[in-house]
């Protein structure tokens, strides 16, 4: 490839591109993200190279391993083109049936299609499933129309145009002033508008100037950042570009998590392909312009997300917080003017310099615009990465994108911000989504994760899960964060399991707001809000474990298994599950669960067709 | 230098700009209560004992003095309910961790005996992890010798088994370490004392 020399060049490029596509060919676009990888994406794709050899119909339909396509539930995922056809679970099986019916015959597999969850009938486009209908999918659409290994695929799409028109027709000034006017949020978490951000660090002191992509997402169940970074890993080159034109800034960092494996190989093929392509280096695009991009792998802790314990861990040192009074937009990396931003916020710069800030503000709230992809995961019954429109309602997402709760469950709340944001109750649901609306409520927007539970969820319970990994990732440096987790995950240790009193209750509340006050970085600061949330909504839940009682049934110390021998038909599916030999029972008789041996693992439970196992409080033991 | 001009605690005080409030305080005689504050290292910012309520454009906020710098017309109070009630709950939780150490002066001043919270069951350590002997093998001695290790509530000090050449022969170390000369410099004496090889991975070297 030749470096191109000119915004000219990249046009004639793009058209290039575009005249060589033959647009009456068939492509399957097979999703290549995590998620489907892991249900065995690879051999499927190998299973259609190889049946399209033995049709005879390679030269005449297109293979596209694609980016995460958001609906990981139910992958892998397959959409065959041009009719959009979109197939779930597609297994080496079906790929005969797939390129004999479809591709040759056009024929529809039904089998494969959506079934609606409401009406019970098929769909067949993929942009028709409620799941995709409800969603703006804006940064994340592109994702599932590009080879994410393919600059090309970006290039025909319009990529790279914005750094085009940033480097031909606008000055850096010009450039910040559309991000400052857009009111593009950091999408991290913070909110921190980012066109003040780039601003400072462009007025700040001191050469040379730093921009850094945070990659570290960490939080339990989110996945945003990583699928971006994977899929679509040029949207975030170019706005990182474009940032650091507008910066000022010739040095940018990648920082990638180290358990990222295909985000690290997709990024490092990226960068290499616009370094060959003359769209990173010395004098982009004839501009003048000299930016360079290298990556850095995290080594894995959660807390290296937070910014100055990044940089600290670019410098080589251990990723630990530092004070921040003096900010790293003027003493950031190596001490020097440094700008950080979230992949997504990146890769919504692209889309503001394209169309403009006046079209971005039209999307949102009042202060919070744009779109914001949401991890939706949990008890929902269409799990996978959700893009929306900032104040869309809780409920829209949960109930008409997500489908609701799965087995005729009744919703109990919904956790939003990763692992240190709060636990909103049904009576808050329709609470517009965007930054002040959640912190309003006790929770925070975060990076985006989204966790559904149900009426099994015991809230104190979760409140101990998430205060245990804040409490295994704290760095340790600080003392109420180091010491004040370690007593709050105790005092929750003894409510789940029945031993606190009252006392202990305002114990841990005293505690958290201390750590939450005098903790030296965000993740001790908001460490306490799963606990102070649940503790404003869901205190009866807390009380209730005084009294010895889980109202969820959740915490294993507080109930006991039990059979009903009312419902017990004797069929021994449950002696065979039990691993520790604790239920008896003669064949065709009632069979009953020895309390002092059983371990609570609930196989019991799972295994009953009859539902004759329930989970009784300890209290009423029978 | 610059001269600012602030209020601690009710009284004027003037600072060279670039120090930081803990600095200005001491230089004012008034003395803020810490762990980890050293005037020879870089701020810190660990222990949170120095945390003092600020007053600034009409806005109170609560912030750690020793990394804080100066400000002209910051006003500062160091001793607030709220920063008292801060201090009271980590000596708790420091007392809990181990009885001995530094922080036992600091609950003698406050008039705590015990903490609420439940004893470690591991070894007694008075150390505090205030990093004063990692900061000062780091900063001012450049070995890198002593360091931290382990995350969250692991985190312990430990020598560099590699870095630790020569380390038995300086030991200055042990003399920043305000937690006096216990059974924690003890161990360390005795990791020093018979260096590297401790573990299976440095004896098959």
């Amino acid at each position: 490839m030749k470096k191109l020399q000119s915004t000219s060049d990249m046009e004639k490029l793009r058209k290039e591109l575009l005249q060589k596509k033959d647009s009456s060919k068939s492509c399957i676009s097979i999703c290549s993200g995590t998620g489907c990888h892991a249900y065995g994406c690879e051999k499927v794709v190998s299973a259609f190279e190889e049946e399209l050899k033995k049709q005879k119909l390679k030269c005449k339909v297109e293979i596209k391993r694609t980016g995460c396509h958001g609906f990981c539930e139910k992958g892998p995922i397959v959409v065959i083109y041009p009719e959009e056809i979109c197939y779930l679970q597609v297994k080496i099986e079906d790929v005969t049936d797939i390129v004999s019916q479809t591709i040759k015959a056009g024929k529809i597999i039904d089998r494969l299609l959506y079934t609606d969850l409401k009406t019970g009938k098929k769909v067949v486009h993929e942009s028709e499933i409620p799941f995709y209908k409800n969603q703006t999918r804006l940064i994340f659409g592109n994702n599932r129309k590009i080879e994410s290994k393919n600059i090309g695929d970006y290039i025909a799409l319009d990529g790279y145009n914005a750094l085009v028109k940033a480097l031909s027709e606008r000055t850096p000034e010009k450039v910040l002033e559309e991000i400052k006017k857009a009111n593009l949020r950091g999408r991290g978490g913070g909110g921190f508008p980012a066109g003040i951000k780039w601003e400072s660090v462009r007025n700040a002191l001191g050469e040379p100037k730093y921009v850094i992509v945070n990659c570290d997402e960490g939080d339990p169940g989110a996945y945003m950042d990583r699928s971006l970074m994977e899929g679509n890993p040029h949207s975030v080159i170019e706005g990182l570009i474009i940032g650091a034109y507008a910066i000022g800034s010739h040095e940018g960092y990648i920082y990638v998590r180290q358990e990222y494996p295909l985000a690290v190989e997709n990024t490092e093929l990226a960068i290499k392909q616009a370094e060959e392509y003359g769209l990173l280096g010395k004098d982009i695009l004839g501009s003048g312009f000299d930016f360079t991009i290298k990556i850095h792998r995290g080594a894995g802790a959660f807390v290296s997300g937070e910014s100055s314990a990044l940089m600290s861990a670019i410098e080589g040192k251990v990723g630990e917080p530092r004070p921040k009074y003096i900010h790293t937009s003027e003493k950031g990396l190596w001490d020097k003017p440094t700008c950080l931003n979230n992949v997504e916020t990146w890769a919504n710069v692209p889309f503001i310099i394209n169309k403009g800030a006046d079209w971005f503000r039209n999307m949102g709230t009042d202060n919070s615009k744009g779109t914001k992809i949401f991890s939706l995961v949990g008890n929902v019954n269409n799990t996978g990465l959700v893009e929306v429109p900032m104040g869309i309602t809780l409920r829209e997402i949960i109930y008409d994108i997500g489908g609701g709760i799965p087995n005729g469950k009744k919703f109990k709340a919904v956790q939003t911000g990763g692992p240190s944001g709060g636990c909103i109750p049904e009576s808050q649901l329709d609470l517009p989504v965007d930054f002040d609306e959640l912190n309003k409520v006790g929770s925070m927007m975060g990076s985006g994760g989204m966790i559904v539970m149900d009426e099994d969820t015991c809230m104190v319970d979760i409140a101990r899960y998430f205060v245990k990994f804040l409490s295994q990732e704290s760095c340790g440096k600080c003392t109420p964060c180091r010491e004040g987790l370690r007593h709050m995950l105790r005092i929750l240790d003894d409510i789940t399991s029945g031993k606190a009193t009252e006392e202990d209750i305002k114990r841990l509340e005293e505690l958290s707001e201390v750590v939450k006050e005098a903790s030296l970085c965000a993740l001790g600061q908001t460490a306490p809000n799963p606990v102070l949330s649940t503790l404003k909504y869901f205190r009866d839940e807390y009380e209730a474990h005084l009294q010895g009682e889980c109202p969820a049934k959740a915490c294993k110390e507080l109930i006991q298994y039990y059979i009903d021998p009312e419902k017990c038909k004797g069929c021994g599916l449950c002696l065979k599950k039990c691993p520790v030999g604790a239920i008896s029972g003669e064949k065709k008789g009632v069979h009953t669960i020895d309390v002092e041996k059983c371990i609570k693992c609930g196989a019991c439970f799972e295994v009953c067709n009859l539902d004759a196992v329930s989970k009784i409080s300890s209290k009423e033991r029978k | 230098m610059k001269n600012v001009s602030l209020t601690i605690d009710g009284k004027n005080v003037q600072a060279e700009e670039g120090t930081t409030v803990i600095q200005a305080a001491q230089q004012a005689g008034i003395t803020i209560p810490n762990l980890c504050h050293d005037d020879r290292f870089e701020p810190y910012g660990a222990c949170r004992f120095c945390m003092v309520e600020i007053e600034k454009n009409g806005r109170k906020k609560l912030v750690a003095s020793c990394c804080y710098p100066v400000e002209e017309g910051l006003v500062v109070d160091t001793k607030t309910e709220k920063v008292e009630n801060i201090r009271k709950m980590l000596i708790e939780l420091l007392l809990a961790v181990s009885p001995s150490g530094s922080h036992t002066e600091l609950a003698k001043e406050y008039g705590i005996k015990e903490s609420r919270f439940k004893l470690e069951s591991s070894p007694e350590t008075p150390c505090d992890l205030c990093g004063l002997c990692v900061r000062y093998c780091t900063e001012i001695k450049k070995k890198n010798a002593v360091c931290f290790v382990g995350r969250g509530v692991d985190r312990t000090v430990a020598l560099v088994p590699v870095a630790s050449d020569g380390c038995s022969s300086c030991r200055e170390c042990f003399d920043v370490c305000d937690a006096g000369k216990m059974v924690y410099l003890v161990e360390m004496l005795q990791e020093i004392s018979c260096p590297p090889l401790k573990s299976k991975f440095y004896q098959n070297l």
